[in-house]
Parts: C-alpha cells; structure tokens; sequence
C-alpha cells in the first residue's frame, strides 16, 4: 500500500509546506485553479500577483482558514486535516480583529498568547515563558512598549507584537498577510530588514503575501506569482528575468529588481 | 428577598464576565437578538403549559447555536443572523399570545422582569450556571482571551475556534434566559453590556476588566434590590439605571485619568 507522501509525489527532504493540485472557488468563481507549490526550509518567499488573483485564499487555505476544496495541503509531511504541530508555525495577519485602543491588552499580553495557546493545563507563564516573551519582544525592537496597550501603538508597531506574537514559540515557518499594508515607506524598510534577519540568523522560513513588489524584489529568495493559476514559483533571479512575470504584472508594478 | 438577592447577583456575576467577551468580540447585540427569541421561548412554553423558562432556555439555546450556523454557512454577517433569528422568535411569540388571549399578565412578568417572585429551583439554575461560567473562563481563559482578540491567529495557534465560539454562545443564550427573571426580556441586555462597559472604561487589562465589570454589576443589582424595597420601584429599572450610572462615573473617571495623562506628558 502506497503511503501518503508517495501519492502525493516526491516530497524532498526540507519541504516543510506542499500544495498539491489545489482548486478554490467562492460560488461559481474560480480563485485557484490547479495549484502545486513546495515551500523549503530557508526560503524567504513572496506570493505575489494581481488583485483577485487568490494570494490571500492560497495562504488561507495552507494554515486551515479556508477549507481545502480540492487537492491536498501537508504540513511537515502531514495532511492538513491531521495535523497538530501549530507551534512549528507562526502567522501575522494584516491587523489583529480587534487591536483597537479600548482593548484591554498589553503589547507583552498580546505576545504571551502565542506561548500560552501551546501550553498544556495549568496554563501560566513561569519565570523562563516571561524571558522568552521579553526575547520575542527585543527581536522586534519592541521592548520598551512591552507596558503599552496595544491598540495606543502605531499600525507598524502593532505589526512589530503580532510577529513577536508568531515568534516567541521559535515556529519553523512565518506566514505574513500583506504585513506592511498602511505602514510608512521607512517603517516598511525597517520591517523587512527585520524579516531577513529572521530568516537568516533564526533561520526562519518566511512566506509573505504582498502587493509590495518594488521591495520584495530585494530582500526574498524565491517568489510565487498567482493569478488563479501559479504562473511563476523560482528564485529571485529567475523572477527578475521571467517575461510571463513582466506580462502579468504589468500594468500593475513597476518591476525593478536589485541584487542582494 | 433572599431567593433575590442570590439569584439577582449570580446572574449579575455571570452577565459581567460574559459581556466582557461579546463587546470585545463585538457581539454585544446578542443579548438583545436572544432577549426577543426567549420571548418566543416563554411564549411556546405558557403555550403547551411547558415551564416557560425550561421551553426559554431550550428555544435560546437552539437559536444560540442557529445564528452560529446561519452566519457560517450562508456567509451572512452576524448582526444578519441575529436579526432573522430575534425577529423569527418575536413572531412565533406573537402568534402564540394571540392564539392563546389568556396568558397576557403572566407573560407581562416576562417582558418586565420580576425578580421577586424568583423561584427556588431557579435560584439553584443561576447559582449553577454562574459556577459552570466561572469554572469554564478560568479553564479556557487564555483560549477564550486569544479568540476574543484575533480568531484568525488564534485558530493558527491551534485553538478550537468554532467550539468555543460555540460553548460562548450557549452560555450567552442561558444567561439572557435567567437574566430575563432579573430584569425583564426588555432589559436583559442592558446587563450583558452595561457592566462590562463600564469595566473596560478602566481596566489595565482583560482580568481586570472582569473583576471591575463584576463589581459593578453586583452593585447594580443589590443597590437595585434595595431602591425597590424601601422605595418601592420596579427592580428591573432601577438595576439597569443604576448600572448605567455606574458607567457613568467610570467613563468620567477615565477621561479625568486621560487628561491629567496628557497634562503630565506634555510637562515633561
């Protein structure tokens, strides 16, 4: 009898993330058609593609937000619908749902829900769970807010706790959801600075759904391009020099690409 | 008076803590939509001569759960299937008072509330169910905490969302049958909201918000229990109104702390 790793393909050693012939519709509209993607340990990868194209639903439907229609998603060489090794993956939505001002949480709060939702009952943080949150915190350059509610900081500051939130169980793999929407330019930067180094000192698998094209171009290793199909997935300079990219976004980007 | 004061006090304690979690969740219309299903509830249940608040409790319940299912399943939002479901129950209400023409003045201690006339076995419901409420925060209160601020994330983490989204929606349904005998199905809302609004006027943070919302919502009720005896007012008004005081003092409260914030700051 074949095991589920040989029907589904080979899947090489370091594929933490595989999507395989995934389909997607809302209704009669087809989001995703046909999809195969492997996502490998170290990448730094950018979904990338036109509005409407199923950047957000593809991520949705990897981390169990959205059902798998059709096709198959394993997670660390497990189906989807079994899986239960969420600590190994972190998530920053685009805002929290309620991160408003009248929230009554703290940025170290906010943090400590990530380590608290693993633990088993009696659930509380010991003295080494407080030190990881404060380390999770120093990471993102967050630590002197660690008092403040959440929703008196900055849309970029918010951003800085969500990620120290996805960070502090050390997850093997970081999904981002347009993470720099209504973030100034500068603050953008400084972001991403903060990505790479994730990915490269922490060795942190980072995949990042984004319209940020121009940046992305210059500080990822591997991009997928979507538009209901995935028309492009290899590296940084594959990308750079792909014409079917250059045709799809078109119109949209203006793509300049930059060594690293 | 006694059966009163526990029973109008356990319900209070329950209302705070729950309220503290729909307005969060920005649910707070809950309370409202199920006040107007339990009056179909109460309806059905002096209708077939079923004990009203066993038939109220069995109707929110089931709508409780409905709306949850409605809104995944139809993609409505939830204030949608909030209002189909209040509307649907206030209908059947309807129709059953008027078939029936005979059960108005009982169900007038419905609408009003009549914490006084409070039963015995229904002092033993609240009491349990503000045990079973405390006993279920503490032991998901950082799942129920995730849920509250990002269900998205929280499912990511792990968390049984729906499960949860679920155990807090029935709780909410019991609650607003029970704060019904309390304050009235007119005004039972006004407990799931008022307390707890006036508690996250203040609160640091979300245990905070708990205890502060619980506070007042005690001293809502026994202040209102006491206005009613010596002064011989409706205890369901004068609760809610005093809650609303209580709000009051907390929201001036916070904007007195937020500008002498502000002084301090901009001194420096």
């Amino acid at each position: 009898m074949k095991t589920l790793r040989e029907v589904l393909g080979v899947i090489t050693d370091g594929v933490q993330v595989a999507v395989k012939k995934v389909d997607f519709s809302y209704g009669a509209t087809h989001v995703l058609i046909d999809i195969d993607l492997a996502i490998t340990q170290g990448d730094f990868l950018a979904i990338i593609g036109p509005n409407g194209s199923g950047k957000s639903t593809l991520l949705k439907i990897i981390l169990g937000l959205l059902p798998v229609q059709q096709g198959n998603v394993i997670l660390f060489g497990q189906e989807l619908a079994r899986f239960s090794q969420w600590s190994k993956i972190g998530y920053v939505p685009q805002k929290a749902a309620h991160s408003g001002a009248f929230f009554p949480a703290s940025a170290a709060e906010v943090v400590s829900m990530g380590l608290l939702s693993t633990k088993k009952f009696p659930k509380f943080l010991g003295r080494q769970d407080k030190e990881s949150v404060e380390s999770a915190l120093e990471r993102v350059n967050m630590e002197a807010f660690k008092t403040r509610r959440i929703g008196e900081l900055s849309g970029g500051q918010q951003q800085r706790v969500f990620i120290a939130r996805a960070i502090v169980n050390e997850p093997e793999i970081l999904f981002l959801d347009e993470p720099t929407a209504g973030v100034d330019a500068e603050t953008q930067q400084r972001f991403y600075d903060m990505l790479d180094m994730l990915n490269k000192d922490h060795n942190i698998t980072i995949v990042m759904v984004t319209h940020d094209v121009g940046v992305v171009t210059k500080h990822v290793n591997k991009v997928a391009c979507l538009n209901q199909r995935l028309v492009f997935h290899g590296t940084h300079d594959e990308f750079c020099s792909s014409a079917v990219v250059q045709d799809i976004l078109k119109g949209e980007h203006h793509l300049v690409c930059h060594r690293h | 008076m006694q059966r009163a004061l526990i029973s109008g006090l356990a319900v209070a304690v329950t209302c705070a803590i729950l309220g503290v979690f729909l307005i969060l969740r920005k649910d707070a219309m809950i309370g409202h939509g199920l006040a107007h299903v339990t009056f179909g509830g109460v309806a059905l249940g002096l209708f077939v001569q079923v004990t009203p608040i066993l038939a109220a409790m069995g109707v929110s319940v089931l709508a409780a759960l409905g709306i949850l299912k409605l809104k995944e399943k139809a993609g409505l939002y939830e204030d949608t299937a909030l209002g189909i479901f209040s509307s649907v129950g206030m209908a059947v209400g309807i129709i059953l008072v008027s078939l029936a023409g005979s059960f108005n003045v009982n169900l007038l201690s419905f609408l009003f509330g009549n914490i006084l006339a409070i039963e015995t076995f229904e002092v033993w419901i609240s009491v349990g169910l503000t045990v079973a409420v405390l006993l279920i925060v503490s032991l998901f209160y950082h799942e129920l905490f995730y849920l509250t601020f990002d269900p998205e994330s929280a499912a990511t983490a792990g968390i049984k969302v729906k499960r949860l989204e679920g155990v807090l929606a029935v709780l909410s349904a019991i609650t607003v049958v029970l704060g019904m005998k309390v304050v009235g199905i007119l005004l039972v809302a006004a407990l799931l909201v008022i307390p707890s609004a006036a508690g996250l006027m203040l609160a640091g943070n979300f245990r905070q918000a708990m205890v502060i919302s619980a506070v007042v919502a005690i001293l809502s009720v026994f202040l209102g229990l006491l206005s009613a005896f010596y002064w011989d007012l409706p205890a369901s008004g004068s609760i809610v109104i005093l809650s609303f005081l209580f709000f009051l003092v907390l929201f001036a409260v916070r904007v007195v702390k937020r500008r002498v914030k502000l002084t301090s700051e901009e001194a420096r």
